[in-house]
């Protein structure tokens, strides 16, 4: 029954216009630390707690893109194009292209971080591309085969704090509300505004909005301060304390600029 | 899908209705046959019937009708060790057709380099009616089961992008496997494009053959009076008393997860809220179904008790003990047996004799030996 509710919420019709013009609109998620770009096993960073690490991967889901318009309008991408997995060691996947977008001028972009539960408990046939437990998910890790669900993100590094005995530290942010019972839910919606700019979709431009996502927002943010000396790792079971990293990640995206 | 040479065994005539069509060629990726296959021949649609006392399944058909070609890629893909690391554990290994898809003799299960599970392997029988999988339940769809203990370090430690790339490079050297299994799922799915969802798909056609109706107990249930002697009829009526509250219904489970008493172990495996992570569900596990318990010892998910008697016993004596313990584990002990004055299930010598009499009907020998269930040459059990 839980999961029906969800069901019923995301097969909502789509009530957007067919666009009878429409193009395309690009955003890069730029992975920095603070004011520095995120290097991956060479740069060390310091967290709020003052804790020195480093950053050996950082992968996270985006998905359920709704962009704004500077006239009230909202466009959802069609579901089934709208997932994502964004991987630091791979920039590729970094620029998210999102297609048939009517011809507007948009000042906001709306998205979840991780995958939507109705997608997290649906049958077989709909994971496909960067769902497809047996392609990407399973091959980057990105699933848990005994608790079945997608992990939505990925911090590993190592830091001297860390009191495990390689000194690594892994923090995997998943649970999308539970299948037949509720339980923790990960899921998280963030909304970026534009500011002051537009990022206009028309027959000769493709906007390319750059977002930055802040790895030092994980460890600190309204959920938690997460201190590495405490906690070197988390995963499905510490569902409270992963629920609190979602809270401060939900905060770690940021407008910079539009080409 | 029951074997024709079997018939003689069914009672009054009786004949099990869950699956109609033609027999299943059992070597249909057997390059030497003589009668070349037609191209491109559609798989041959079979239609899965529930048996009439059991009620409607959970699996949705609708989404993987079955085909004689895709059953039977699933029973190969099944028992082929092409889906473990050493190419030598296959589904096949922990679940053995001929004590109902588990790990006879075995508390725990030995996977790839030998390496010991958890948890007793339980049975692959009758997951159709299954809503939720695994004894902590981590699973609920059964296309995603293979996943978990494809993933698992101490089972089959492969990833299933690995297999699919295997399957893929089938049947030449190093793929691990000799059988063609390109070939075989274009003859089940049109054509030789080999992903996740073709590959789960093929096995849940094959688990949903799994189907264990036709034992001395269902035949009672079909009408059969004399399918039962007195002793396991009064076994019947106590059972209904003293175990249906959970063991309920035609498959003896109502598929919910409870704490049974059992002193955690070494590794205190707490079940359920290892998935679920809230406190009451602390050292719960699955209801197990008791169909073909007879031939599935030993019991319980670690596999402690190895007979029938012990597992009573533990109803009966040890539940009582474990409430005295001072166990952290006391405080999620079913209400259901957890009386203060008496925790546990009452029960005298007589009445756990009639009840273990009452459990063998459970056996299903029929499928238990059927010849369409069994390792096609793929697979290695031990």
């Amino acid at each position: 029954m839980f999961v029906a509710a969800c069901l019923l919420i995301s097969c909502k019709k789509n009530d957007n216009p067919t666009p009878t013009e429409s193009g395309s609109l690009r955003i890069e998620f730029d992975n920095v630390v603070g004011d520095e770009n995120l290097v991956l096993n060479a740069k060390t960073y310091r967290n709020a707690a003052g804790e020195e690490f480093t950053v050996s991967k950082l992968d996270y889901f985006v998905s359920n893109f709704v962009l704004y318009d500077d006239k009230g309008n909202s466009f959802t991408i069609p579901q089934d194009s709208s997932y994502f997995l964004i991987r630091e060691d791979e920039k590729s996947s970094q620029y998210v292209t999102l297609n048939q977008i009517p011809f507007a001028d948009y000042v906001a972009v709306e998205f979840m971080v991780g995958v939507d539960s109705a997608r997290s408990a649906s049958p077989i046939e709909k994971r496909k591309g960067v769902l497809d437990p047996g392609e990407n998910p399973s091959h980057h890790g990105m699933y848990w085969s005994w608790n079945a669900g997608y992990i939505f993100l990925k911090l590993e590094g190592s830091s001297d704090a860390a009191t495990s005995a390689n000194g690594k530290f892994s923090y995997h942010i998943g649970l999308y509300g539970g299948y037949h019972e509720p339980t923790v839910n990960n899921t998280r919606v963030v909304r970026v505004e534009f500011g002051h700019d537009k990022a206009t979709v028309s027959s000769t431009k493709v906007p390319l909005v750059h977002l930055f996502a802040d790895v030092l927002k994980i460890f600190d943010g309204p959920g938690t301060q997460l201190k590495i000396s405490e906690i070197n790792s988390i995963a499905a079971e510490r569902a409270q304390e992963a629920a609190q990293v979602a809270d401060n990640y939900a905060q770690m995206f940021t407008y910079d600029h539009t080409h | 899908m029951i074997t024709r040479t079997k018939i003689g065994c069914f009672r009054n005539g009786l004949f099990p209705l869950w699956i109609t069509g033609a027999t299943l060629l059992l070597f249909s990726c057997d390059k030497t046959k003589e009668t070349p296959e037609p191209i491109d021949k559609e798989p041959t649609p079979v239609s899965w019937k529930k048996p009439d006392h059991f009620p409607d399944p959970v699996y949705d058909l609708s989404r993987n009708p079955l085909t004689e070609e895709g059953i039977e890629l699933g029973r190969f893909l099944f028992y082929d060790g092409i889906l473990s690391r050493t190419n030598k554990i296959g589904c096949g290994t922990c679940h053995q057709p001929q004590v109902a898809f588990t790990h006879h003799g075995h508390e725990l299960s030995h996977g790839v380099d030998d390496l010991l599970g958890t948890r007793n392997a339980p049975s692959t029988q009758n997951l159709a009616w299954s809503p939720v999988f695994f004894w902590d339940g981590g699973v609920h769809d059964l296309d995603f089961v293979p996943f978990n203990p494809i993933a698992n370090p101490v089972e089959m430690d492969e990833t299933v992008p690995n297999i699919l790339d295997k399957l893929r490079a089938s049947p030449h050297n190093g793929s691990g496997t000799k059988v063609d299994y390109p070939n075989m799922f274009k003859k089940a799915f049109g054509t030789e494009e080999i992903n996740t969802e073709r590959m789960m798909k093929a096995l849940s056609q094959f688990m949903m053959t799994m189907v264990s109706a036709t034992s001395q107990y269902d035949f009672y249930l079909m009408g059969d009076q004399s399918a039962l002697n007195p002793l396991e009829k009064e076994g019947m009526l106590l059972f209904e008393q003293k175990c249906s509250s959970c063991h309920s219904g035609v498959l003896q489970t109502d598929h919910s997860f409870r704490n049974n008493g059992l002193m955690p172990l070494r590794i205190n495996d707490q079940g359920r809220f290892n998935v679920s992570t809230r406190t009451e569900d602390k050292y719960k596990f699955k209801v197990p179904s008791l169909r073909n318990v007879g031939v599935t010892n030993p019991y319980m998910h670690d596999g402690r008790y190895h007979t029938l008697e012990e597992v009573l016993d533990h109803y009966s004596r040890n539940i009582a003990h474990f409430y005295h313990s001072g166990s952290e584990a006391v405080e999620t002990l079913d209400p259901l047996l957890a009386n203060p004055a008496n925790p546990g299930i009452p029960m005298t010598q007589d009445e756990k004799k009639a009840i273990i009499a009452f459990l063998h009907t459970l056996t299903d020998e029929i499928f238990n030996s059927n010849p369409q269930l069994k390792d096609p040459g793929v697979g290695n059990a031990f």
